[in-house]
Parts: structure tokens; sequence; C-alpha cells
């Protein structure tokens, strides 16, 4: 059985509507022969069949639209349906342990990933595919390591349990379960060696092939984060209707409130920065302003997607590049909470301990480089968001107060919007709302 | 340094500690006046007379007994039991009293006890005479079980049971009497409990004991040449077990193949891959192989019980698999 897809045929062409079904199903169908006629964005245009058989099943009627890809009938060839080949599924993708771990800690996503493993599993190197030897050691030494051995008595008075790898001399209730569950009978001649079942999986890349040349000295290839990275912000940049507006704020009562709030603190608490005050003020202004708080949905003719919890994600520099941890429903959290939270974040951040849903579902992202001194800058959207909004660095600037010239702070920040579902009134409207709330900092923490 | 068989190592640790310490015996059957079945008591009772070298019935269970009770009153008996498998006349012995009486009279009486028997298959002995049981025994709390493989360590952790107040099984292995190795001449005895890395590596953990140890090495040596770099971890001890050298290798290696003699199912082989899942599992990188003994009782007919007894091609090939599957062969 052979299924027929939507051909693409043109390069613009991302979908295609049926214009005419010239086989019917029971019809014999030979190659060369014309088997449909479909309609594109350009032209309409024939098909014909490329294999031999029976037309089984028409499944695009006659002025449907289907995206190119799509089963549109199927052939049958004579032949059985092959067995589904064990490529993972998109949902759980066959991955080592390690790989799992790796992937956790850098944010990856496996999905992008091909598996070189038994059954295409993913494997360490296919994480690294430039045959670098790679450190694959303990990343973090207090990391689920052992304990230390504890004095090897015959009666230790401890209940060893097999979460904690200490030596056992004496009590240890494990309840085991086998790696491989082949069930062995009561006399089975076969040798008892126990592993995966001998499928002629791939072989390994490196196999009886020379080791790769190393790469130029000015080459480094992309790890899967990077690739990651670049495929996410090119779909952005090249999808995304976006426009920028520029905002700016005097910073002079937050500087000193910020100031005040670390005065009182106990030791103990986290110091508040500016950026906590920021994603405190950013999520009372998208709360005022839900459609900003958006995502773009291609569903039917497209919709408007209003996010109900604010989560905000914060564009971290990590040793693996940019990952974006999110703080979750950061309206509802007070600035210390918030302070609390973003530091462990970026802790983790630069651990490569992150989880992957301290990654996700994010619904608007800020990325501040104010530390690093830039007055302002623009961002490019993280898809699926709405809008992202990049902040600069709070400057020293002259201002007439009461007409007099005194030296004031200012705060710049530029939105980033999707103008597909976020106007430029809305985002104006937004970053009013948010000057506001930053010139008038104790309506911040109120 | 000077190279010594295992056969000699375990005499001369008997008759070291002999010396050093009048309260250890030996019993056994045939170990006086015929030397022992496998001579390692060889010469003994002519120089320590049949007060310290006792001949005894064969009864394994009135022996063994008679032992766990010297070691309660303080003497440090150390009982050849011929051949594991007839260690099971006397499991009562060993499992209910020798492992238990310290813990279950609250101490008043410690079990000095030291059971030497050797285990393995490769003999054409049949199935009732060439089992790998120790695993019944690393079972059970109360006792220890040690597992040497080279002469050096059949030495120290003979002098460590010997000299150790709780039960300790010493289980030497029939393949392994004639081999040879560097003993050092004033070696220590070995802290029980303690794993070693036999072999460094980087591609793949190896983990095994008492002959499979011995396998490991020249399996490993082999793989060199085909570009696979093995680590051998030889658990020395089964109870205690190291669980911290085992994980710790894997986590530099990220993948593991067990070896061992006895059968598959509920192995000790099975206890390693739970260690390495509880201790490992993040940085695993492939499933954990076990190479293990056919599900069979021993063939006697030699070339069946050579088809039922692990191999190092069969243990070469699992290496080869797992390596292959994280591809990481060089």
């Amino acid at each position: 059985m052979i299924d027929i897809l939507m051909p693409r045929l043109s390069d613009t062409m991302t979908e295609g509507a049926i214009a005419a079904w010239h086989k019917q199903p029971g019809d014999a169908v030979s190659p060369g022969e014309l088997l449909v006629e479909i309609e594109t964005d350009k032209a309409l245009m024939e098909q014909e069949a490329y294999e031999a058989g029976t037309l089984a099943e028409i499944l695009v009627q006659v002025g449907e639209n289907v995206p190119i890809g799509t089963p549109i009938a199927r052939l049958d060839d004579g032949r059985e349906p092959a067995d589904p080949a064990p490529q993972p599924d998109a949902a759980r993708r066959a991955a080592s342990p390690l790989v799992r771990r790796i992937a956790r800690e850098r944010g990856l996503d496996l999905a992008a990933v091909r598996g070189s493993g038994p059954g295409g599993r993913i494997v360490r190197a296919d994480l690294d595919p430039a045959g670098s030897p790679s450190p694959t050691g303990p990343l973090s030494p207090s990391k689920g390591t052992p304990g230390p051995l504890s004095p090897p008595g015959s009666l230790s008075p401890s209940k060893g349990t097999p979460g904690s790898p200490s030596p056992t001399g004496s009590l240890s209730p494990s309840k085991g379960t086998p790696g491989s569950p082949s069930p062995t009978g009561s006399l089975s001649p076969s040798k008892g060696t126990a592993g995966p079942p001998r499928t002629p999986g791939p072989l390994s890349p490196s196999k009886g092939t020379p080791p790769p040349q190393p790469p130029s000295p000015a080459t480094v290839p992309f790890d899967a984060i990077r690739r990651t990275i670049a495929a996410r912000l090119t779909e952005s940049a090249t999808t995304v209707p976006s426009f920028t507006a520029t905002a700016s704020a005097d910073v002079e009562d937050l500087l000193g409130l910020r100031a005040r709030l670390n005065e009182a603190a106990d030791e103990e608490e986290p110091r508040i920065s500016v950026n906590d005050l920021l994603v405190r003020a950013v999520a009372l202004a998208l709360r005022t302003h839900p459609g900003v708080n958006a995502s773009y949905s291609a569903e039917g003719g497209g919709a408007t997607v209003r996010h109900d919890a604010i989560h905000l994600g914060i564009a971290v520099a990590s040793p693996a590049g940019l990952v974006v941890p999110v703080v979750r429903d950061a309206d509802r959290l007070a600035v210390r909470s918030i302070a609390a939270s973003t530091r462990e974040l970026g802790r983790r951040a630069a651990a490569r301990t992150l989880a992957p849903d301290e990654l996700a579902d994010g619904t608007f992202t800020i990325s501040n480089l104010g530390m690093y001194g830039v007055e302002h800058f623009t961002a490019i959207i993280n898809p699926p968001q709405g809008a992202i909004l990049a902040v600069g660095a709070a400057r020293p600037e002259l201002a007439l107060v009461e007409g007099r010239p005194v030296e004031r702070r200012r705060l710049r920040y530029t939105l980033t919007s999707d103008h597909r579902i976020i106007d430029g009134a809305l985002a104006a409207e937004f970053l009013a709302t948010l000057t506001r709330l930053l010139e008038h900092p104790l309506r911040i923490i109120a | 340094m000077t190279v010594i068989s295992y056969r000699q190592a375990l005499h001369d640790a008997l008759r070291e500690e002999l010396l050093r310490d009048e309260d250890v015996l030996l019993m056994g059957e045939e170990i006086g006046r015929f030397e022992g079945s496998y001579k390692i008591t060889a010469g003994l009772l002519a120089e320590f007379g049949a007060k310290r070298v006792r001949d005894t019935p064969i009864a394994e269970e009135g022996f063994t007994g008679a032992a766990v009770g010297a070691a309660m009153l303080g003497l440090r008996p150390v009982v050849e039991i011929m051949t594991i498998n007839f260690s099971l006349l006397a499991i009562d012995q060993i499992v209910n009293h020798a492992a238990k009486i310290y813990g279950m009279f609250g101490g008043q009486a410690k079990v000095p006890l030291v059971i030497r028997t050797p285990g393995g298959g490769g003999q054409q002995l049949g199935a009732t005479h060439s089992q790998n049981i120790e695993l019944y025994y690393a079972f059970v709390p109360g006792l220890k079980v040690v597992a040497p493989a080279t002469p050096a360590d059949a030495k120290a952790l003979m002098l460590a049971a010997i000299r150790d107040d709780d039960p300790v099984l010493v289980l030497e292995n029939l393949a392994l009497y004639n081999t040879s190795g560097e003993v050092p001449e004033d070696l220590e005895p070995a802290e029980i409990g303690r794993a070693a890395v036999t072999r460094t590596g980087r591609d793949v953990t190896v983990v095994a004991y008492s002959r499979m140890a011995v396998v490991a090495l020249d399996v490993a040596e082999r793989l060199a040449a085909e570009g696979i770099d093995v680590e051998v971890v030889d658990l020395r001890s089964l109870r205690p077990l190291d669980r911290d050298t085992i994980v710790a290798s894997v986590q530099k290696t990220n993948c593991a193949v067990v070896l061992e003699d006895d059968w598959l199912t509920y192995g000790i082989g099975a206890e390693i891959a739970a260690t390495i899942s509880d201790g490992a599992f993040d940085w695993l990188d492939a499933p954990v192989r076990r190479v293990a003994m056919a599900e069979v009782p021993m063939p006697y007919a030699k070339s069946l019980e050579l088809a039922a007894l692990p191999s190092a091609e069969d243990a070469a090939a699992a290496i080869r698999e797992t390596v292959d599957a994280v591809a990481r062969r060089r």
C-alpha cells in the first residue's frame, strides 16, 4: 500500500487543493497516467501516477485544501504495509538517559536530533557530531554521586536502599526489576547473555570509516542547542511580521526604591535587582494589556491566543548559549519572590541544570543587556510568543525639572511585536503603562 | 615481589595466619593427611599438628556447625568446604547460624569464621559439582563474601577474612588455582568491600569478579587492538559490594557490560545492573549488558560444557555491541 502525498509543485507552494480526481477507488493505475488535478497558489497542475496499482482510497475530496506532504490517496500495489520502522515517534524519542540529562541541562530539543543508536536511539555521540573528545564524566560532582563508603560491617544497622548506592554490607531490601524482560524458562539452553534483541540497527557512523577531518580552526560546528537557537530565530525573523517601538522612563525613584528595599532586607534575603522590579512591572503591564500576552495561531483562518497566565521568560546567557528560563505567574509574585526565583534560575542556567518545565510555557520574554551598558537594542521574538521586551541600561542624562537642568537616570526599552496580533497602538499603550509603573515604582510593589 | 600461583598464595596466607595467631585452626574433609583435594593445605598438618589442622568426617553441616561454635567461643576456624556445591549441605549453619548469631543475640558473641570454598565449572565435574552459587551467600546480610581473581588478592583477602570478626566466605575458583601472578612478600590484608579498577579505559566499563575478572582483562587487551578502550572493575567483594567504584566508572564511560559465571536470571549481574541504574542512570548512554552462563544445569559433555559457560568471545561480542551502540569506537 502506497500513500500518495500532496506534491510540492512550486517553490512557494505550501498547500494545494484537489481540483479533480481522474481515477476513482477500484480503478487500475499505471505509471504516467493522469491521476489528479491540483490547484496551487500559482496554477492548476496535472499530476501523474508514479507507481502501478489500484487506487484504494481517496483521502482528500475535490475542493479540499491540504498542506504539502499530506496523504491524498492510497494506492494498493499488492504489497502488505511494511512494519513501521522502529523510528521513535515524535512524542517519545528514544534517547539514552545521558542524552536526556544533557538535553535537560542545555535546554535542547531532541526532536531535531537524529539518533544513530540501535532502533534510532539518540546517543551522546549524536549531540556532539564533531567527534571531539567531549567530557562525559560527572558534570557536577555533587549530583547523583554515591556517598562515601561506610565501613563494610557485615551487619550495618542502617537500612540500605538501592536508591543510594552505598555498599551494603547488610540489609538491602531492594525491589528489582530486570532491565531486559526476556522470560527465561526453567531450562533454556541458549547462553545467558542479556541485552537488546539483535536487530540490525544502524551502525555507528564512525565504524569502519576513517575518522572525520578536524574542522578548520575558524569553524565551530553548531551543537544541538545552537542549532535550535538558529532554527527558531530564523523562523521568527523570516516568518513573523514584526515592528519595534521604543520608550523610556525616568528611573531615579525606582533606583531609590530598590536601594531602600535592599537596605531594609535581612541578610539571608536575596538582594533585589532592577531587573526584578522590571519583571514585576512588565507582568503588571501585561495584566493590563492581555492582548500583548498572546500568541499567533494559524488555526482556521488565524487567531489570537490570549494566555490566562503570565509566564515571563528571562533571556540568560549560559555556557551553552542563550537559554530562557521562565518565571511562572510573575504577576502573582512579590518582587522578593521574583528575585529569589530569577537568582535560582540564573544559577541553574549557569550550571546547566535547568529542567525542561523551567524553560517551557513562557508567554512573553524580557531580554536585558543593561548590565553590559547597552543603551538600547531590539530583540527577536521567541516564537510562539507575541512580543519581547529589550531593555538597556539606566544611564544618567540631563533633564529639566521645574525648568532647571538636573541629572536623572533614564532607562530605554524596546518592544518587538508580532504585527499579526499586536497593532502599534496596543504596543504603545503597553509601553505607556510600563513607563508609568517604572516612574511610580510604589505601584510596582503595592 | 615473587610470582606464585593462586594455590600457593592461599597456602601462604593460611600458613602465615597459623603462625601469627594460635587461635587460628583449619577444618575440613581430607585437608590433613591427604593435604586437601586441591592441595591448598599441603604440609600444614605436618607443621602445625592435628589440633590446628583437623580432618573431619564427610559431614558438612556437622563440621561447619562445630566451627560456628568454636568461633563463638573465641577461636578463628578456617573451614574448607571441598567445593561450593557441598556448602548446600551446610547452608543452614552458614545462613541461619553464622550469619545471624551476632545480630540475633545482641552482639554477645561474634562469629569470626572463614569458609573457604572453590566454585566454577569447566572441569567436567557434572551438573552438581560445577556450580557458581556464591549468590546464595552474597544474598545474606550478616555474611561477607569475597571473590579474589589474582594470587595477590587471594592472599590479601584470605588474610583479611581470617582477621575479620564476621563470618566470611572466601570464594576460590577451580580454574584459577594454577594461574600465577606477582605477590609482594610483605602483603598486607586487603580491605574487604573494595573493588579494584584493574584496567583503566574510556569507552566501556566491564564489571566482573573471580574467573570472569581474569577473562575481562584478556578481552580488554584484545579489544584494545580494535580501538576499544575497556575499563575493568574487579569486584573482589560481593558483600559488601563496592557500589561507589562501579558507579564512578560508569559515570566516566557511560556504558557497562557485566560478566558473571553464574546464571543470568536473578544473578550477581542483575544486582550490578541495578546498582548502575540507581547510581548512574543519568550517565548511561546504552543499556547495561550481562554475559552469563546458559540457563541449564551444567552439561557433562565437554563440548556442551564449553558452550554453556560464558566465553571470552561472548564477552567480546557484548562489549563490541555496547560500544557500537554508543558510537564510541574509534
